[in-house]
């Protein structure tokens, strides 16, 4: 069995033409990763130009309000560019500048991971080109003016479905024809090895600061993590420190969509199967004949067919739970979040809250539950108020 | 000698390709009638994928519109039973690696045994991860076929030494699609290919489409492929492509033979 596997899942499925553009990764990956010269710097840019290490929050009013456990938050939504997604840009950007790169690419699908992407490469003086899914760019425009401001091309994706899959397509197909001057900063912990291996590494910060900072503020481990899962770059983050703690449960939230029972749906656990796409082996939603399916959710970040090869594994030997939580759930999260704390999240990240807020009342008072706050929710505002039937143009 | 690499006996190969199911498979039968007819060696049946990652535009437009009228697995084999009654043609699946294994590798290859289809080309499928497949393939006569890319260089050896069939020499970078010019040392990625398996017949393809560039390739190789070119002109001209697609594939197996 080739290399980058999780159980059975992960892999190396993908066109002969980048073999080598992979292998060359996963080399430079092995000799950086360890390096004390390339984390310190790395260190730094997380500390004084992202600003981490992000807060962990009682929210005491919630945690009130649900009358069960003891809620705490961590708040990615804090760091520069509004998510988790500058922890993974900031190490791969900073890995392809030590490859001798000149120029990164990447797929976004709400347009955080290309903010983020289109941010580092200004910062680090690198070209940068963002491939978006053309429904995305609609109802994501203001990301997109964003990541233009930040000196990227921002290429819209009409072919498929036109989100974030056929995103992943175009910046497959884009890296398969230019190799030797560009990485392709993938966004989650996907795709063919190394990348899942590599994303979850610069994410897993967030896990190991939550138990630091858990163990400074209760002095022991939380009860239970929880965070949404398109790809799962935030969830593997902040389960991975976690996994050999199997006193701490960890839940992730699918999208759902319109319900894990309709064809709208993009709840990867609960309605697919094995099968070998986007250069890995995990569960993906297709048809009967391995085509895939057009999947949906309202969050355009966690509307993805599939779901990372670790978390397939995590599933297969029951470490890990996902559930889905619907477009209403995730909603009504959003509003009760931002009216209870004052803490806009993401549509993303309100998945996982509107989970919280059914599991929190079965809990103890003595338990302790950190949800992952993956993001700002200020790039939601506009398809929020349509949902709820009111017009703003931004 | 596997019925593939026959097929390279008798001069340099033409090797046509078309997305099954575009605009229906009643035309794909036709098309793929003349195709034998005029002249091909071995044709190249494309069973649609949803998001075929290594095809330029016009493949990605032919899959999309076969899957949208309901082409599935089952119907194109279907229709290569129906082919196999009237030609003896070598024919090679190309198509991804989900739909083989999500049809199951065991049973997806035994229908090909059946039909006899004779080889399997899955371009997402690298030499790592080739063992889930070859093996099953080796099980029922299929030759699983081995791409080589112009960044492949110190894996070509590997990859020639394990080759079936013949190998699938990636012109150029990139997607599937027609191009001006190719640029790519090709003759030193057939020279290594054979110095590591001499008996291994070498066909190119990405970006032909004339029979200049057809004739340029038999010079250097033993076979050209051919996609996008053909895939166009059934676009273009839907249930009436099948006189034109004759003409094309005879004047390329014209140019072919006098490389």
């Amino acid at each position: 069995m080739s290399k980058g596997r999780f159980g059975i899942h992960g892999g190396q499925y993908l066109p002969e033409t980048l073999m080598n553009a992979v292998i060359e990764l996963e080399q430079a990956y092995d000799k950086y990763k360890n390096d004390p010269e390339f984390n310190a710097e790395l260190t730094k840019l997380f500390n004084e130009y992202a600003g981490r290490p992000s807060l962990l929050y009682y929210a005491k009013n919630m945690t009130e309000d649900l009358g069960g456990c003891k809620i705490y938050l961590k708040r990615e939504d804090l760091n520069h560019t509004g998510s988790h997604k500058i922890n993974n840009v900031l190490g791969q950007t900073l890995l392809a500048k030590r490859m001798g790169k000149t120029r990164v690419i990447a797929e976004t699908g709400a347009g955080q991971h290309g903010v983020a992407t289109a941010t580092a490469a200004a910062l680090l003086g690198m070209e940068c080109e963002i491939f978006m899914g053309k429904e995305d760019t609609e109802r994501q425009a203001l990301n997109v003016y964003r990541m233009e401001l930040l000196g990227a091309k921002v290429h819209p994706v009409s072919s498929g479905t036109g989100t974030l899959k056929d995103a992943v397509n175009e910046t497959m197909r884009e890296w398969s024809g230019r190799c030797d001057d560009t990485l392709y900063v993938l966004g989650s912990v996907m795709g063919p090895h190394p990348f899942p291996t590599i994303v979850r590494d610069f994410q897993s910060v967030i896990s190991k600061e939550i138990k630091a900072q858990m163990l400074e503020a209760e002095g022991r481990l939380p009860d239970v993590v929880l965070a949404c899962v398109g790809g799962g770059s935030n969830a593997m983050g902040a389960f991975y420190n976690f996994i050999e703690d199997k006193s701490v449960r960890l839940i992730g939230c699918e999208a759902a969509g319109r319900g894990a029972d309709t064809p709208e749906t993009a709840a990867t656990i609960a309605t697919g199967r094995e099968g070998i796409f986007h250069g890995m082996k995990s569960y993906f939603c297709q048809n009967e004949y391995g085509q895939i399916a057009p999947v949906y959710s309202i969050s355009a970040g966690l509307d993805y067919p599939g779901i990372g090869p670790e978390h397939a594994y995590l599933h297969d030997i029951g470490r890990a739970q996902y559930v889905p939580v619907t477009d209403d759930e995730a909603v009504n999260a959003f509003e009760y979040l931002s009216r209870k704390e004052g803490i806009i999240p993401a549509i993303e990240s309100a998945h996982a809250v509107a989970h919280a807020m059914k599991l929190a009342p079965t809990m103890d008072k003595d338990q302790i539950m950190v949800i992952n706050i993956s993001g700002r929710g200020d790039k939601d505002c506009a398809a929020i108020a349509r949902y709820r039937g009111v017009e703003i143009y931004e | 000698m596997s019925k593939i690499t026959n097929a390279f006996t008798a001069g340099k190969a033409f090797i046509p390709f078309i997305t099954c199911g575009d605009p229906n498979l009643e035309t794909t039968e036709r098309v793929v009638l003349a195709m034998a007819e005029a002249g091909a060696d071995i044709i190249e049946l494309g069973i649609p994928f949803s998001d075929p990652t290594a095809e330029g535009p016009v493949i990605q437009a032919a899959s999309e519109r076969a899957l949208e009228n309901g082409t599935t697995t089952d119907d194109i084999f279907d229709m290569v039973r129906r082919l196999r009654e009237k030609i003896s043609t070598p024919l090679v699946f190309m198509t991804y690696a989900n739909v083989v294994f999500s049809y199951g590798t065991e049973r997806f290859l035994s229908i090909c045994e059946e039909l006899d289809v004779n080889g399997l080309i899955l371009p997402d499928v690298p030499y790592e991860e080739k063992d889930e497949f070859f093996d099953c393939c080796t099980a029922h006569k299929v030759d699983m076929i081995s791409l080589i890319a112009p960044t492949s260089h110190d894996r070509i050896r590997m990859i020639a030494k394990d080759a079936v069939g013949f190998v699938y020499c990636v012109s150029s970078m990139g997607v599937t699609g027609v191009r001006s010019e190719i640029k790519t040392d090709l003759g030193e990625m057939v020279r290594l290919v054979k110095e590591t398996n001499p008996d291994i017949p070498c066909a190119i393809g990405f970006g032909i489409s004339t029979p200049e560039q057809a004739y340029q390739m038999t010079r250097i190789a033993d076979g050209a492929i051919v996609g996008s070119a053909i895939v166009r002109i059934v676009a273009e001209q839907g249930e009436n492509a099948v006189e034109a697609v004759r003409e094309y594939v005879s004047a390329m197996k014209q140019a072919c033979l006098r490389g």
